[in-house]
């Protein structure tokens, strides 16, 4: 095979394999960005993928499995808004609970309804997603360079994988170019400014939390319906702490948010395209290192030997109004 | 200010949270067609109805002894260190390197040597996220979590690699010696002339785990140390005026709390397992926040707090063979509904029951 048919199928599985971390990503970016620290993205990812699952199963049909997949991370979302933002309780206390809660429910239902240890029916048909051949790519595919960049790595994606990727400049106009993003932003940095303002604090928050919760649904659903092909008992496998990771990366902002996915889902496609890569025939990199790279890479980010990476300035303090 | 009985806000409101999320879980069950008080009874049952149902309760609440201390020490320097996993996972390694460093020739000799490794290498492992919070201002809760992972794919690694046992298919570490045997609880009772079943993973280390509750008290409460740790946990800025230097706190609390949760290495690892394998964890790093919290980041709420958490996943287990239609992730629930009203969801309680003492003062004065 030549390198440059390898480079093309690499890129392709960094797209594919970024979707999620992306989708996770954004939804934390909203979150933060209104001053709630979000670590339960893994758990309403896992909840999401789940519903997405049995909905898709019983219905046969993909979309009504994302919706299903939303509705059950909003829920997820609600309850760590009661908590964070009505309760002005601990937002990491109540992502680690979300985050367990989700482990237990998928697999206990999955369980009780299915007996298959955790994990859903095999989906077929309608009920998966399928991939979609942009126009011309059949045309164009064997035209030299441009063919393959077309055909095979742009064409040819499930239809979430075009949603996820237009939801990056959605994003940064509703964040940047919005009376909303501004009000949400400003929740994030200083919401007593806000509420001098007249605006309700609480209320742009639990919006925020909505965004957040449904982008990690179609996450969530993406894993288990376009992706696999049904539910697997934790199957999000750490993404949604990834996402955390790229969201730092990024510096928590939508269009880098977008190339530190890419770059971490390139990392996921080495490590499963080339386990162990000889470098220059001195030493071998082992597999586990790749894996764990972004892990490494945001705590070198965090620790300011890079650029510096500064959070949102109210983020993670519940809001407690001046009487 | 006006605030309720000391007993109502350490005993009471925690019950009620507890309550409150035996009540939801209750629901959870019975949504799945099954009855939540046979569920109760088989779980009681399977943890403390045979010598070997106690010997697992007790051998799990050892490690949650350990991770629930870890996360409550960080606590009382308002730290909160959620990678008492990736600690552990490190002092696994730790625990390892020293037992089959050596042919041990007993274990009273192996165990201080086997603390000492298993207690420096988690030490260390928190100690990187708590020098970068410290000096570099990055979060702690972030870099732990990032050290969970990056811990999980270095043990990995090394069972894959230099610590493999030679003939073996599986990423696992030879065989400690004999000498590295740690006392079972039927070894240690058998002499009193106790019968204790042969099959719980209890051992030693249990003992080791009160010992470190009893010194994590005298820590907090009795030493220029504990005192500075408080100080800093309740008001960073005061603690800073009176010349408490944030770096060293936060270090200390940090490496204090990464050998405990090390410790859980030493009952699993060198007392149950005898030989290192991968996910030997097994998610006690993330019980020891459930534990931390209910117990009020207070040693003895903590060992009493961890006995309830032994008994859940004894009991979990035991549901496989009585009811089969719940799984043992059932406990996966209770704990994240206890973590979520006792953490996360605690002024829904706390406030109401506050208001309830002030009005019934108020209508006795």
């Amino acid at each position: 095979m030549d390198s440059f048919v390898q480079l093309i199928l690499t890129m392709d599985m960094s797209i594919r394999l970024s979707v999620v971390l992306l989708l996770a990503c954004l939804a934390g970016l909203f979150s933060e960005r209104a001053g709630i620290v979000d670590i339960g993205l893994e758990g309403k990812m896992l909840i999401a993928a789940f519903f997405a699952a049995v909905a898709a199963y019983h219905s046969g049909s993909a979309w009504v499995g994302v919706l299903a997949g939303c509705a059950a991370s909003l829920v997820f979302s609600m309850i760590h808004g009661l908590a964070s933002i009505t309760y002005r309780g601990n937002q990491l206390i109540s992502g680690v609970a979300v985050n367990f809660l989700a482990s237990g429910m998928t697999v206990v239902l999955g369980n009780a309804w299915y007996k298959r240890g955790g994990q859903t029916p095999t989906l077929s048909g309608d009920a998966r997603f399928h991939d979609i051949t942009l126009p011309f790519a059949d045309a164009l595919a064997e035209v030299p360079l441009l063919g393959p960049f077309y055909s095979d790595l742009l064409s040819g994606h499930k239809p979430l994988v075009y949603l996820a990727f237009l939801i990056v400049p959605l994003s940064w106009w509703v964040l940047f170019r919005t009376r909303f993003g501004l009000r949400l932003r400003a929740a994030g940095e200083n919401p007593a400014s806000v509420d001098t303002a007249g605006i309700s604090v609480p209320r742009i928050r639990y919006q925020a939390l909505i965004i957040t919760g449904i982008l990690c649904g179609i996450a969530g659903a993406y894993l288990s319906t376009a992706q696999a092909a049904g539910f697997g008992k934790e199957m999000v496998a750490g993404r949604g702490f990834i996402a955390l990771a790229a969201l730092i990366f990024s510096k928590w902002r939508p269009v880098y948010a977008m190339w530190a996915c890419l770059l971490f889902g390139l990392l996921e496609a080495i490590s499963n395209l080339y386990p162990n890569i000889n470098a220059f025939g001195l030493f071998t990199v082992p597999v586990q290192f790749t894996q764990a790279l972004p892990y490494i890479l945001t705590v070198v980010i965090l620790a300011g030997f890079v650029g510096k990476a500064i959070p949102p300035r109210a983020s993670g303090e519940p809001y407690v109004k001046e009487r | 200010m006006d605030s309720m009985p000391r007993w109502a806000d350490v005993f009471l409101v925690p019950f009620i949270n507890l309550c409150l999320a035996f009540i939801v879980s209750g629901f959870v069950v019975l949504a799945i067609g099954e009855n939540p008080l046979d569920m109760i009874y088989f779980m009681i049952k399977g943890s403390l109805g045979s010598t070997a149902g106690i010997g697992y309760t007790l051998y799990y609440a050892t490690n949650y002894i350990f991770t629930g201390l870890a996360v409550a020490v960080a606590f009382h320097a308002r730290l909160f260190n959620i990678g008492g996993e990736g600690q552990a996972i490190v002092s696994g390694i730790g625990v390892a390197v020293v037992l089959l460093a050596i042919d041990w020739p007993h274990w009273m000799l192996a165990l201080p040597f086997a603390i000492i490794g298993g207690g420096a290498f988690g030490a260390f492992w928190a100690a990187i996220p708590a020098y970068l919070q410290a000096k570099r201002g990055s979060h702690i809760v972030i870099t732990t979590i990032m050290f969970n992972f990056i811990g999980s794919a270095l043990i990995i690694y090394l069972l894959n690699g230099i610590l493999k046992k030679p003939d073996s298919q599986n990423a696992e570490s030879s065989a400690f010696g004999p000498g590295a045997h740690l006392p079972t609880a039927h070894e240690m009772l058998a002499p009193l002339g106790i019968e204790f079943s042969k099959s719980a993973p209890l051992n030693f280390s249990f003992i080791l785990a009160l010992t470190c509750a009893v010194l994590v008290w005298v820590l907090i409460w009795r030493t220029r140390l504990g005192y500075q740790i408080r100080a800093f946990g309740q008001n960073e800025s005061a603690a800073r005026y009176a010349g408490i230097s944030a770096v060293k706190i936060t270090i200390y609390a940090m490496l204090i709390s990464g050998a405990l949760a090390g410790m859980l290495a030493i009952n699993v690892v060198m007392g149950e397992q005898e030989h290192l394998i991968i996910g030997f964890v097994e998610g006690a790093g993330f019980v020891g926040i459930a534990v931390a919290l209910m117990g009020r980041s207070h040693p003895f709420g903590i060992v009493l707090a961890a006995l309830l958490f032994g008994m859940l996943t004894q009991g979990g287990f035991e549901l496989l063979w009585e009811m089969p239609s719940i799984s043992k992730e059932m406990v996966l629930v209770i704990q994240a509904l206890i973590i979520l009203f006792t953490g996360a969801l605690n002024h829904m309680v706390h406030d109401p029951v506050e208001r309830l003492f002030l009005r019934l003062r108020k209508a006795r004065a």
